[in-house]
């Protein structure tokens, strides 16, 4: 973007999974028959009150400490009022002007460099409801949503490029997920993005007009969506025109942004203290108790990973870049697998099997516990490299115990020296010309009769030790 | 004399000696309702199937613990929810409510003490008004004399037990609701501290404001009804977990020494010479009681108007948005699109006070607008209760009238809603600072309409309120007086 800079700032909203709703006894579930998760409370019936559920504010917490928020003392949800069919009182509780969490920042990596990202606040509100647009001309609410606690996490306008924006995203989701507060799954709305996007010429001060971008399914689709607009916000100023604050949803077909509506001075919510509730005051003692809940977050195991487990940094990265990948190398490791075989079958083999069947980590057979058994099968000499792969194969398809397929598969190696020098010496017998042409100095007789002998034990002769029991024997000869 | 006019405590005695059955009492309500409701107009819809079955069961299982209130015929503000029966808060766009989903806290706590819910009585709509020329079906009348208004909001509750059509009732209050058409139509009605009766099932007009209270003939029996509805609530995070007394222990004491606050600007000027000479009257009787009363000051109270239609009205914005056509209640058959379907079921659905202040609300909450009214209301709100809590230092109950007139005639201020907002000024600080307050009959006007003396407490403080109106009750005569109406001649 030569003479302009972007700035882009994100608004992600991450649902909470509570066992039950945030201001009703309703569960809180994904994937139910429609309006089947929904009591009189979530329909916003004639004379229901909301209660808050304090675990949505434990969870609402967490998150925000994981991303290094102040924790508000004295907090307090609002009323934002607005019309629409899924949002079933006409209002929203919300949080306005006390956010449970306010000046935290991220740490991210781009192009190795790390950069910080503020966050500007994260609060606590209700999902709305879901619709569906028929083609008959009606609509129809799901409310099973309604009421599932949300925290909507707000950047500072401090990303420069796309490519930055989907690096906050990843991080972000990594820190949420590593907290167990939330699945963040995109694909069904536990994570939700919208970016708001300006460009000014380098070296101005003050942004230009943003636009906001809706309707991003992806990560990758925030990333082009952004990297659309900031090409046409730039085309449109260098050719005279003005940037309009407008509301544009990336089509993902066409790759572009369209216009939904140009915004004319900003919404009015006429947002109001809830009366229904009362204002919440989070002691120091609370605060302290979710602080300890907070497991360890991915920055801290990567640091770990590299100085106590002695591993590439880049290694650690890939290995922490999920907690679903952590949690696994972690417990291969609680099971007595060397961390760096570990780390080299995750990273390997491992995930180019994810790759291929397009499966995630929690998906496999395999459990931690049986990739640590096979790397010990490695260790101990009881399977040879090769035959690990056969081993795996079945053991990450199938699941199971390494001892068990090696076993079935009759894939335990012969190392044991008398049974080897039996077989090696009736091969020798067999292939007199071989030692002869051995001795005038051919190379290629020594391969012949170890294939000779890995054949007459179907490949499980251990290697190294086939190798010196035939020229011991030659010797003898 | 009707069953009516025997006590509670009376009545349990004939109960359990079989002089009646509840079945009897049952059968008295729907009675009476079918004599004289045509001229009242209290009720909007009927229980009398599942009642009279209710009753029958009820004279089988009638035990030796049976509560104070087992089997009494009681009506229900309708915007009270009740499971499976009929509520509207009396406006149209919740018409076809007819078999709603849950009961409110107090029904079930009615339940448990095996009342008897005769039917759904009418109010102004959604409890805004002080008339009930505001109900979107029909005008509640004063039963002691017709042409008149029975108050408002609950004028229906307040009709219906001064009329002998239920022997007590659920009413609410908002900024007077209770009260003044107690007032109006000579029984009793207390509005408890903000918190002590949950507010779930309660259709919200003002959440901040809004309390539950019972109606009745005597104080007695009210104390008795209050006790069956108040506690803690989890469904209600603004009710209070405090310990509750027993209310009936306050009639054991007498007002001797009792310190009474009397605010000046509670006889001022506005206040009709009738009403104000049945008050003084009141505080002589006091005085002959053995308590004492001086003249005091509630500074801000001039202001108690304005903020609370600011504050009740911006709180209704929100709490009316819900009715949308969308999942309950009266959709607009015209074939509009999303936004117009919203738009046209609210224009058809509400009425005109109702309209008036849901725009009030939202002008009140609107950028830019909301620090000058909303948040300056909230300070208001703020010094008013600091002008009671000084009071309160210094005596016991502060008492004044409930209303500054009697009844008036139906169709004389509906199209003055100034005026009669301004009438509410007696009753309003109340609820801004969210102490109690009672309406006791304390005399009539010459014309035969009711005067209501108010007592107004300490927070949760219902039990010397009780004691202050219970002493008056007993030494006067103003509340064995009944209406004449046209069966009755």
């Amino acid at each position: 973007m030569s003479n302009f800079e972007t700035v882009i700032g994100l608004e992600v909203h991450v649902e909470l999974k509570t066992n039950s709703k945030i201001f009703s006894p309703a569960p809180n579930a994904f994937g139910s028959e429609p309006n089947s998760n929904v009591n009189p409370i979530d329909l916003g019936y004639p004379g229901v009150l909301p209660v808050l559920n304090e675990e949505a504010v434990n969870y609402a917490m967490k998150a925000a400490m994981a991303i290094n928020c102040d924790i508000a003392t004295d907090t307090k949800f609002d009323r934002k009022n607005y019309f629409y069919p899924d949002n079933p009182k006409a209002y929203q509780i919300s949080q306005f002007d006390q956010p449970i969490g306010e000046n935290g920042y991220i740490d991210i990596e781009v192009n190795g460099e790390t950069k910080r990202i503020g966050i500007t606040r994260l609060h606590l509100e209700e999902d709305a409801g879901k619709l569906t647009h028929n083609d008959d001309g009606y609509s129809l609410v799901d409310y099973n949503r309604q009421g599932t606690p949300l925290v909507e996490i707000v950047s500072e306008p401090d990303i420069r490029t796309p490519e930055e924006a989907y690096a906050y995203l990843e991080k972000l989701k990594n820190i949420i997920q590593y907290t167990g507060v939330s699945d963040c799954k995109m694909e069904e709305g536990s994570l939700r993005c919208d970016a708001n996007i300006s460009i000014r010429p380098i070296g101005q001060k003050e942004f230009g007009t943003k636009t906001e971008l809706k309707n991003l399914n992806s990560f990758s689709f925030v990333q082009k969506g952004l990297e659309f607009e900031e090409k046409r916000q730039r085309e449109v100023l260098l050719n005279g025109g003005e940037i309009l604050q407008e509301t544009r949803r990336y089509d993902e077909k066409t790759k572009e942004t369209i216009l939904m509506r140009v915004k004319e001075g900003s919404d009015d919510y006429r947002y109001f203290p809830e009366p229904d509730l009362v204002p919440l005051y989070i002691d120091d003692a609370w605060k302290e108790r979710i602080r300890k809940e907070i497991p360890e977050l991915p920055d801290a195991r990567l640091a770990r990973y590299v100085k106590d487990l002695d591993l590439p940094a880049y290694d650690a990265g890939v290995l922490t870049s999920t907690i679903e990948m952590s949690d696994f190398f972690e417990a291969a490791i609680a099971a007595g697998a060397d961390p760096k075989q570990a780390s080299n079958w995750l990273m390997g083999e491992v995930s180019a099997y994810m790759n291929k069947q397009q499966v995630e980590i929690t998906d496999l057979k395999m459990t931690p516990e049986g990739l640590a058994k096979m790397i010990k099968l490695i260790e101990d000499g009881t399977i040879s490299s090769k035959m690990a792969k056969k081993v795996f194969a079945e053991l990450v398809e199938n699941g199971g115990d390494p001892e068990k397929i090696v076993k079935e598969k009759g894939l335990v190696q012969i190392s044991d020296e008398g049974q080897l020098r039996d077989i090696i010496s009736g091969i020798l017998d067999a292939n007199e010309q071989s030692i002869i042409d051995y001795k005038n100095g051919k190379d290629k007789a020594l391969g012949f009769l170890v294939g000779q002998t890995m054949k007459a034990t179907k490949g499980q002769a251990n290697p190294p030790m086939v190798n010196k029991i035939i020229l011991e024997e030659i010797d003898k000869r | 004399m009707s069953l009516f006019d025997y006590t509670l405590k009376e009545l349990q005695e004939k109960l359990h000696n079989k002089e009646i059955t509840v079945s009897d009492l049952v059968e008295a309500s729907y009675n009476r309702i079918n004599e004289v409701d045509d001229e009242i107009q209290a009720f909007l819809t009927l229980n009398e199937e599942e009642a009279k079955q209710q009753a029958k069961q009820l004279d089988e299982q009638l035990g030796s613990d049976a509560s104070i209130l087992y089997g009494v015929p009681i009506g229900i503000k309708d915007n009270i929810v009740t499971k499976g029966l009929r509520t509207t808060a009396a406006s149209q766009i919740l018409e076809n409510l007819n078999d709603p989903l849950y009961d409110a806290t107090v029904i079930e706590k009615l339940k448990d003490e095996k009342t008897v819910t005769i039917g759904k009585l009418n109010m102004d709509e959604f409890a805004m008004g002080s008339t009930n020329e505001n109900s979107g079906f029909k005008k509640v009348r004063n039963p002691w004399n017709t042409d008149y208004v029975p108050g408002g909001s609950s004028g229906g509750s307040a009709a219906a037990v001064a009329a002998g059509e239920v022997f007590f009732s659920l009413g609410s209050d908002t900024g007077g609701s209770i009260r003044q058409p107690a007032s109006f139509c000579g029984v009793v009605g207390l509005k408890p501290t903000y918190g002590l009766v949950s507010r779930f099932g309660l259709i919200a007009f003002a959440s901040s404001l809004d309390q539950i209270g019972p109606i009745t003939r005597t104080v007695e029996d009210n104390a008795h009804l209050l006790q069956a509805i108040v506690g803690h609530d989890k469904m209600d995070s603004t009710s209070a977990n405090v310990e509750i007394p027993q209310y009936a222990d306050a009639f054991k004491q007498d007002v001797k020494g009792l310190r009474i606050a009397v605010p000046k600007e509670y006889l001022a000027e506005g206040v009709d010479p009738e009403v104000k000479e049945a008050v003084l009257a009141a505080l002589k009787q006091y005085e002959e009681l053995g308590a004492t009363w001086e003249e005091v000051s509630l500074p801000h109270s001039k202001y108690a108007v304005a903020a609370y239609y600011l504050l009740s009205s911006s709180e209704a914005s929100a709490n009316l948005a819900r009715f949308d056509g969308v999942r309950y209640g009266v959709r607009t058959e015209k074939r509009v699109d999303m936004l117009d379907m919203f738009k046209q079921s609210r224009a058809e659905g509400f009425g005109d006070e109702v309209k008036r202040r849901i725009m009030l609300g939202t002008f009140a909450l609107s950028s830019g607008y909301y620090d000058a009214y909303y948040k300056k209301a909230q300070k208001v709100r703020t010094l008013i209760k600091n002008d009671f809590e000084k009071i309160f230092e210094d005596y016991d109950v502060v008492i004044g009238p409930t209303s500054p007139t009697t009844a008036y005639k139906i169709g004389e201020k509906i199209d003055d809603p100034l005026t009669m907002y301004v009438d509410d000024i007696l009753t309003i600080p109340v609820n801004l600072a969210g102490v109690p307050g009672i309406s006791v009959p304390c005399g009539f006007s010459k014309e035969g309409l009711p005067i209501g003396l108010q007592i107004i407490g300490k927070h949760f403080d219902e039990s010397t309120v009780y004691r202050v109106a219970y002493a008056f009750e007993q030494a006067t005569d103003h509340h064995k007086k009944r209406p004449t109406l046209g069966g009755d001649k």
